[in-house]
């Protein structure tokens, strides 16, 4: 549909371009540098969720698998970009901090935007009886609204940590599916897992939120209920 | 594209919305991020081109535009084709010149500014929309059309409509424009 097409556009191109922007030592056009080595990526965050890719811990009683990515290392390494990807303003930074800054300004906005649509939502959705039902909620009326399409499973501990699953996430779609991608794939999940932490928050509900991708274009959405 | 499933109408509203406010939250973090205004305005500008590269492509598929025969009828698509397609409105049209290489869009309401009241404090010059004038000017160049877009008048700063200028900038040669495919 074309509204939601202005929208992908506006955020791939963000997330290229803010990517490059926190990354850059400085202004000006640099050209893209090589493959500059393993960037270690950090996800020590206090308050804020952070994004991890590709593994989640397990969560015991829900009987996950790490689906495939057991000796995928818990790093996102800069790597080059193959020519002709859509992502062509990518840069390419062993910048450790400018990673970290990238990833949490868009989650960022991401929460922001929730919030603001959480507030849009007709009122009858805001009188929920139970926590499931606001995952339910999200994953059904939530995600046809944002991506026009419902969430494809959504599975839960009952103990507050529920894994939402998208098998063709519409931000990854454009790309590759597989493997190729792997290690770009949590710039592309920074933006919903706030949009997702937004919405929640605007429900009434405090979470922490995480995206782990296995194979493009499946992803996964962890949402951790904080007890206050 | 997967068919989307059957939306309620305020769920509707909740996509329109959604790049709305993602763009608001785009203008509110390049704010914290330059301190100048021109800093700000230059850098949707470069966003803007760089998703009216692509957007032309998407555009194009969605479409089905003859080719043009002149500067007027690609405003006219602009005008009542793509923008109805991707904002839902319609802006009018005025050719500012006899040569007919000026125009300008006149937006009675700009949808991107619905939840803006005003500019920041501090932020006078700041062009809140100027990811559309790098968009226009980004598709355009990818169908070989070189173009001045700018804001000639801007309700955020006090104007009673939003008007974007567009100058071509090379006369149209026939032989040399191809509608891209």
């Amino acid at each position: 549909m074309a509204d939601a097409a202005l929208f992908e556009f506006l955020h791939t191109e963000m997330v290229a371009e803010l990517w490059a922007h926190h990354s850059d030592p400085g202004p000006g056009g640099a050209a893209p540098a090589s493959h500059l080595g393993p960037a270690t990526f950090s996800l020590r965050r206090a308050a804020p969720p952070c994004i991890h890719c590709p593994g989640i811990s397990d969560v015991p009683s829900l009987g996950l698998q790490h689906s495939g990515s057991s000796g995928h290392p818990k790093e996102i390494r800069a790597s080059r970009l193959p020519s002709g990807h859509t992502i062509s303003t990518c840069r390419h930074v062993d910048r450790h901090q400018g990673q970290k800054m990238s990833l949490s300004v868009l989650e960022g906005m991401g929460f922001r935007v929730g919030q603001a649509l959480g507030e849009r939502l007709p009122q009858e959705t805001l009188a929920f009886r139970e926590e499931l039902d606001v995952l339910k909620f999200l994953c059904k009326d939530l995600w046809v609204a944002v991506f026009q399409k419902q969430m494809d499973s959504l599975r839960t501990n009952h103990q507050g940590t529920y894994v939402l699953q998208d098998n063709s996430f519409p931000l990854l779609i454009r790309m590759a599916a597989g493997l190729q991608y792997l290690e770009e794939a949590p710039k592309f999940l920074a933006f919903t897992c706030g949009l997702l932490r937004g919405a929640l928050s605007t429900l009434g509900i405090k979470s922490l939120v995480t995206a782990s991708v296995a194979s493009l274009p499946t992803c996964k959405f962890q949402v951790v209920i904080q007890k206050t | 594209m997967s068919r989307p499933a059957h939306r309620r109408p305020e769920y509707h509203k909740i996509n329109k919305d959604l790049f709305v406010l993602t763009y608001g939250a785009l203008v509110a973090q390049l704010c914290k991020d330059y301190e100048k205004d021109e800093d700000v305005n230059k850098y949707l500008d470069k966003m803007g081109y760089g998703i009216g590269t692509r957007l032309v492509e998407d555009f194009l598929a969605r479409s089905c535009v003859r080719r043009c025969h002149s500067y007027s009828e690609i405003i006219d698509i602009i005008a009542q084709v793509a923008f109805k397609m991707y904002l839902g409105i319609t802006p009018s049209v005025t050719c500012n010149n006899s040569s007919r290489t000026e125009f300008s869009l006149i937006l009675d309401k700009n949808p991107l500014v619905e939840f803006v009241e005003e500019l920041p404090a501090g932020r006078s010059s700041l062009c809140y929309c100027n990811l559309l004038s790098g968009i226009i000017r980004g598709a355009l160049e990818m169908v070989h059309l070189a173009a001045d877009v700018t804001f000639l008048q801007d309700t955020l700063k006090g104007d009673r409509v939003t008007e974007i200028g567009i100058t071509f900038l090379k006369k149209l040669d026939e032989k040399k424009y191809r509608r891209k495919k």
